[in-house]
């Protein structure tokens, strides 16, 4: 046993280094005076040159804010698609169908990017010429577009979660007040959704970052004009390193570790008050 | 839903959401509005709110896809495909399914080895992910419930930031002149800098460094799962600590290997961002191909092939994941 946890424990180790080491270097090279990135320029450094010119930087500024609008859209309609069916997989019973949604929510887990966005691409190409053909519509290849690409697999991570948190308690709560004469919608807004509040959050989170995120998929549905943040990087970066592109991460990864901390330390909070409120319900 | 309709009482009414049906097919033709009022409660709308979008965003496309790979190339037209489906003056449906793009797939020497050369880099990104993932996983599994937590959120925590930035910032790490390098040549370990950047190496740092957490966490949820009291019985029995892994612990852990591999080779096979940033330029895989089909090239016939043909290959992985994604649901309901 001792010499099995130390190996364990030692491959944990190693890991870590593996994991953290080219987040580090990039944060620590985002205070670097040369514009070589990776050659560190004592007499002039640290520095903030850097997050300066990002500031300025108007492709940057501008692909950003138009990720964070795509990205808060896409994961409301995540949210809402994938509590619905994440609903009707674990509580709806046997119905005729069941197992092909539960392929369709599943699929895009795993599905190839490219495979997604050649798909959604060639789907938005059919429906402009069906809307043109039929109504004379014409819309144009761009926010609206993405954001449902990007819904459509986000949702599939935001009903897994939904799904595995409903099936972690069962339907004795949601039975007592269907039998106490609520209706169903009452039902589920009133004592589902604040059972899965949690699962609702980290989905959102989970679909606002895998939306933010996205190149590939993205790269296939926008339209011309409407670059996302991970299309401009994309381009910058296939030219080489950028310091601007360092300092960029670091406010990210800044970013994600403080939201991280902060939500594990309110979800910790609410686990001990819903404990203790439990214990206070069984002792009364 | 048979079960549902029953509980809630709705089986003969409309449900709530009756008075809005009426309104809505009042002028409609009767025979619809009677089949809507008779058959559709909210619960069946709640069903079919997110099967309508997955099969029109998700199934269709795939049907798209289907179909245009079988089209006939045309540069010139718009878009660049003729139509498989086409009505004749005399009013005959044609159709035209032209296996051509398939067949240049497996005959192309580009694209074979891409093919080959994808699954192989994705399999032995599985087996080195498996490799260090285990133990990590098996660490976190054993850790004092304390440290466990912390120790999890560090794994999920470079997860939450950028893909896109992480895979970038091991060009900085493994450049010529990039820190990798400088340090080995600063302590003397080597002379002149390893070439290290655009090498199948590196595509396999990246992959493993960008698919670790996904191997883990299905391997710790299932580490943490085992009953360690079947561990003492086997060295009370005798057996010494890899014997007791091998035959106790490494079985037991199976569902978690395989949810965690497919998790690793399914996406590692279609990559693409990983192998353009990383990669060799001399030997591409197969979802820098597609890629190149369609914006270069144009040629959606065939990048429509290539979509097809890789999801032929990965469906058996797929359904192997959806499998063991379902049992699991199962087994967290009891």
């Amino acid at each position: 046993m001792k010499t099995q946890g130390l190996f364990s424990k030692t491959m944990l180790g190693l890991g870590f280094v593996f994991l953290y080491v080219p987040i580090l270097s990039m944060v620590f090279f985002s205070f670097n005076n040369s514009r070589l990135v990776t050659v560190w320029d004592a007499a002039n450094s640290p520095t903030l040159k850097w997050y300066g010119r990002l500031f300025s930087d108007g492709a940057i500024l501008s692909a950003a804010w138009l990720s964070i609008q795509v990205a808060a859209m896409t994961a409301t309609g995540a949210v809402i698609l994938g509590t619905l069916a994440g609903l009707v997989l674990s509580r709806f019973g046997p119905f005729k169908g069941r197992a092909l949604l539960q392929g369709l929510t599943t699929a895009p887990l795993v599905m190839p990017e490219v495979i997604t966005g050649l798909s959604m691409l060639l789907l938005f190409v059919s429906l402009e010429q069906l809307l043109q053909f039929m109504f004379g519509w014409q819309f144009d290849r761009g926010v609206a577009t993405i954001t449902i690409a990007h819904i459509t697999f986000t949702m599939a991570y935001v009903t897994v979660v939904v799904q595995s948190r409903l099936a972690s308690f069962d339907d004795s709560l949601e039975e007592a007040a269907l039998d106490l004469g609520a209706r169903p919608a009452k039902v589920f807004f009133r004592i589902t959704v604040p059972l899965i509040l949690p699962a609702i959050l980290s989905g959102w989170l989970l679909a606002f970052t895998l939306s933010w995120d996205d190149l590939v998929v993205t790269q296939f549905v926008s339209g011309p004009g409407s670059n996302t943040l991970p299309m401009v990087i994309f381009s910058r970066v296939r030219l080489g390193v950028s310091p601007v592109v360092n300092a960029l991460a670091t406010i990210m990864v800044l970013i994600v570790a403080l939201g991280v901390v902060l939500s594990a330390f309110l979800m910790r909070r609410q686990e001990q008050r819903r404990k203790r409120e439990e214990q206070m319900a069984a002792a009364g | 839903m048979r079960t549902a309709g029953a509980r809630t009482g709705t089986r003969e009414s409309p449900g709530r959401l009756g008075p809005i049906w009426t309104f809505l097919f009042r002028y409609g033709p009767p025979r619809w509005t009677e089949y809507v009022l008779n058959n559709w409660s909210g619960q069946r709308l709640v069903i079919a709110i997110p099967y309508a979008w997955l099969l029109l965003f998700f199934l269709v496309p795939f049907l798209i896809v289907l179909k245009i790979s079988f089209a006939e190339f045309s540069p010139l037209g718009r878009p660049p495909y003729e139509p498989v489906f086409q009505w004749l003056d005399e009013g005959a449906l044609q159709i035209k399914l032209l296996v051509g793009s398939y067949v240049y797939l497996f005959n192309e020497p580009l694209y074979v080895s891409a093919w080959i050369y994808s699954v192989k880099v994705a399999f032995f990104s599985t087996i080195f992910c498996l490799a260090l993932g285990y133990p990590m996983a098996y660490a976190i599994a054993r850790a004092p419930p304390t440290q466990r937590n912390i120790f999890l959120m560090l794994i999920i925590l470079p997860f939450w930031t950028s893909f896109l930035l992480r895979v970038y910032a091991w060009i900085g790490l493994l450049k010529t002149d990039g820190v990798i390098n400088n340090v080995l040549q600063y302590f003397g370990i080597i002379d002149a800098p390893l070439a290290m950047m655009n090498t199948s190496f590196a595509v396999y740092i990246g992959i493993v460094y960008s698919y670790l957490p996904f191997m883990i966490l299905p391997l710790y949820s299932n580490l943490e799962k085992h009953d360690l009291t079947l561990l003492e019985a086997a060295n009370d029995l005798g057996a010494g600590p890899v014997r007791s892994f091998m035959r106790v612990t490494l079985p037991l852990s199976m569902p978690g290997v395989v949810a965690g591999s497919l998790l690793v080779f399914i996406p590692a096979v279609g990559e693409y961002v990983i192998p353009s940033l990383l990669g060799r330029t001399d030997q591409l895989m197969v979802a820098k191909l597609l890629s190149d089909e369609f914006f270069l090239n144009r040629d959606w016939p065939r990048a429509s092939a290539v979509a097809i043909a890789m999801l032929l290959l990965l469906v058996v992985p797929i359904m192997l994941f959806q499998h063991f994604q379902n049992k699991e649901l199962q087994a967290a309901k009891r």
